[in-house]
């Protein structure tokens, strides 16, 4: 438990990092330091997203399997690490640099 | 005896009709003859009669192999071949295959619309009410305290932490090499190539005199069509001059029809719709092309040029309508398309300011730049190029000046857009810059060509690049911050006079029209049509060092003519003298001063010029310096034989 806490604290005060969110595999965010609406906006959206780039790993190579995804934009990047299909997965949002 | 001669008794097997056959029955052989019986109904039966005895039937049959036996040979009829009428040839299908049919059915309908959900709120489990803060608070302290969750979060948090701290190292997404892609030189040859050719759709073709672009956007191309050639007009030539679509240029898009055939055609750059055109027999004509291809307007014909309307240009007004033209009866008109019966305005292209009309110049062309609203300039058909003020008080002051230097009609006659000071004309072989501070001869020059130069523009984008058009068909691009004697590219675009160009205001595209009426549309390569580093100062560097240098040769030439005039009035001065002792002294001693006085103050104009030059031609400087000496050695006696002593 208090791993668990100290991780997601280290991981939130790394530079950049806007904000972390922890999904399980419903959909449900169990742990965010975002406001509510942006981390169900957010859960939502990208646990589709990252089923899709899981399976579409697979498909192309059953062997192989989706270890990160980073959705960079304009803004921000979103980076999401995906657990195991049952379980959760961690989104964070990070500045990009700007040039 | 099992074979006695029994009573045979024929039996005889056949097909419906029965047959009719002896038998010999002799021996007891069944011997079947085969017959022919033409029945009643006109068929033919081929019939096989064989005999069997009686008590042979139902006996087992004993199959026995023996030689083919000719049963029935028929010999064809010819007698029968004349009831036919031969058929050749013979039409007929033959198919070894199954017939199949087509048929094509349509689906109806199906419209299909895609739709998305909204996540609002996550998959919370049944007995979890959402709304309820107490109860999902207690669900995530749940879902926390399972084990693989920690698990799980310490395995995501270290590949999240190792992907967080390669993003705080480096930048991995950043633009190297920003600063290069500013620089970008273009290295490659300057080309271009044809895109499309618009052919005059008359069989009587006649050539393209003047194009026009369309102002907005530039999809339209306004062509004029005329016979230029002195009455030689072939006769049934339709007068109709086109407007093409670029994209069809199979079928002009709107055709205009005037009286006469129109010489010159110009879109007015305010108001898209009109179209101004000036007519083989002088008169001005205008359109309106949302109310089609007759013409709007017509000035009349007593008012109007008395010869080829060669030049109309739009002019910038508040309303729009004003436009002027001119023509090589001499005289350059302006109008106001509201009221075109008559001209607002008429100015006598008369170089000698007298307003009269026999010594009038012919105008071939014509010039306005709208950022110099007053001033315009006319090419005549005499090579002089006449600057005139349109805001003049008197009419003869209308005439500002003059620049001469063709030996022949000046076909085309356009400012720098960059630089105004600067134009160019275009006549006689060669094609010239000129600058309206040097009057009596143009600044740079081409050389002599091989045919006559029929048109010239600048480029809308680059200040040193021009394109010019020639009797043979060919277009030049002239570049001269890359190359002053020869054209940077030359095109054979057809093998036909080209008569007029006309450049797209983006510099790229460039349409000809040719002598057989084809206009052909060009495209430039990029290096020509972008404008290069620092091209703007070296272009107006040129045009002032040009300038310059003519100026420097003016100068030089004025004093030559003075020195001429002084030689003439020294020996006028030597006969009178004679007659006229005292007097003259005096007067001759004070003009002797003024003179000086004259050769002093243009000294000093010239030794500050030649201090302000660089690499100047070592003539003037040399001479300047023997005349500064001979000045000083002047004395003071009688002016101008001394005068022209020294100064030789």
């Amino acid at each position: 438990m208090a791993e668990v806490e100290e991780t997601l604290k280290r991981i939130q005060s790394h530079k950049g990092v806007i904000g972390t969110v922890v999904v399980n595999a419903e959909g449900i965010p169990i742990r965010t330091t975002l406001d509510n609406s942006t981390t169900v906006q957010y859960a939502g959206l990208l646990h589709q997203l990252t089923m899709k780039a899981k399976s579409t790993v697979r498909d192309i190579d059953p062997q192989n399997d989706l270890t990160f995804l980073r959705i960079r934009s304009k803004k921000h990047e979103i980076m999401v690490a995906p657990g195991n299909l049952a379980f959760h997965f961690l989104v964070k949002l990070s500045f990009c640099f700007t040039r | 005896h099992p074979l006695l001669p029994a009573p045979t008794r024929l039996r005889t097997w056949s097909g419906p009709g029965g047959t009719c056959g002896d038998g010999e029955g002799a021996g007891g052989v069944p011997h079947p003859i085969p017959s022919l019986r033409p029945p009643a109904a006109g068929t033919m039966e081929i019939v096989y009669v064989y005999v069997k005895k009686r008590s042979e039937f139902g006996k087992q049959c004993n199959f026995s192999d023996r030689q083919a036996e000719l049963n029935i040979d028929i010999a064809p009829n010819p007698e029968l071949a004349k009831q036919f009428v031969e058929r050749n040839p013979v039409d007929t299908g033959i198919q070894c295959s199954v017939s199949m049919s087509e048929h094509e059915a349509n689906t109806e309908r199906f419209e299909m619309e895609t739709r998305g959900v909204n996540h609002i709120e996550g998959g919370w489990p049944k007995d979890v009410n959402p709304l309820e803060l107490e109860q999902t608070i207690r669900f995530r302290k749940k879902v926390e305290k399972d084990e693989n969750y920690i698990n799980t979060i310490t395995q995501l948090g270290s590949i999240m932490e190792h992907c967080i701290k390669q993003n705080n190292a480096i930048d991995i997404y950043e633009e190297y090499f920003n600063d290069e892609e500013a620089v970008e030189v273009m290295e490659e040859a300057p080309s271009a190539k044809t895109i499309n050719v618009f052919r005059d759709p008359q069989e009587i073709k006649r050539a393209a005199t003047h194009l026009s672009w369309h102002p907005d956007g530039n999809r339209k191309l306004a062509v004029a069509y005329s016979c230029l050639d002195f009455q030689r007009a072939p006769v049934g030539m339709s007068n109709d001059s086109y407007i093409w679509d670029l994209e069809n240029p199979n079928k002009p898009e709107l055709a205009l029809k005037p009286s006469s055939p129109l010489v010159t055609l110009e879109y007015n750059p305010k108001d898209s719709h009109v179209l101004l055109g000036g007519c083989y027999n002088g008169q001005i004509a205008c359109w309106d092309t949302r109310k089609g291809s007759l013409v709007a307007d017509l000035s009349t014909l007593e008012f109007s040029h008395r010869d080829p309307v060669y030049g109309t240009i739009w002019l910038q007004s508040k309303t729009g309508t004003e436009c002027f033209s001119a023509s090589t009866d001499g005289q350059v008109m302006w109008w106001d398309i509201r009221k075109i019966s008559e001209p607002t305005e008429v100015v006598i292209m008369d170089i000698t300011r007298k307003e009269q009309l026999e010594n009038a110049l012919g105008a071939i062309s014509l010039e306005f730049e709208p950022t110099l609203p007053t001033k315009f300039m006319v090419g005549t058909e005499q090579g002089i190029v006449i600057s005139c003020n349109r805001k003049a008080k008197t009419p003869a002051e209308k005439i500002v000046c003059t620049f001469s230097g063709h030996h022949g009609p000046i076909y085309a006659l356009q400012r720098n857009p960059f630089y105004p000071k600067n134009f160019l004309t275009v006549g006689d072989w060669t094609a010239r810059i000129w600058s309206e501070d040097s009057r009596e001869s143009s600044i740079m020059w081409t050389k002599y060509h091989m045919a006559y130069l029929t048109d010239a523009a600048w480029s809308p984008v680059r200040p040193a690049v021009f394109f010019t058009t020639k009797m043979d068909g060919t277009l030049d691009i002239w570049d001269f911050v890359f190359k002053q004697c020869d054209p940077a590219l030359s095109l054979k675009v057809c093998d036909e006079a080209l008569f007029c160009l006309r450049v797209q205001d983006n510099g790229c595209l460039i349409a000809c029209g040719s002598q057989l009426g084809t206009t052909t549309l060009l495209e430039v390569s990029s290096g020509l049509s972008t404008l290069q580093r620092n091209e703007k100062n070296t272009a107006s560097s040129m045009f002032e060092r040009e300038t310059r240098r003519e100026k420097i040769l003016e100068v030089r030439h004025r004093e030559m003519r003075l020195k001429e005039k002084g030689r003439a009035e020294g020996r006028d001065e030597e006969q009178r003298d004679e007659e006229l002792a005292t007097d003259l002294e005096a007067l001759v001693s004070k003009a002797e001063d003024e003179f000086f006085d004259i050769i002093y103050a243009e000294l000093k104009k010239q030794e500050a010029d030649a201090i302000k030059l660089k690499p100047t031609p070592q003539q003037p400087s040399s001479e300047e310096g023997q005349v500064v000496q001979e000045a000083e050695e002047a004395t003071g006696e009688r002016g101008g034989d001394e005068e022209e002593e020294d100064l030789a």
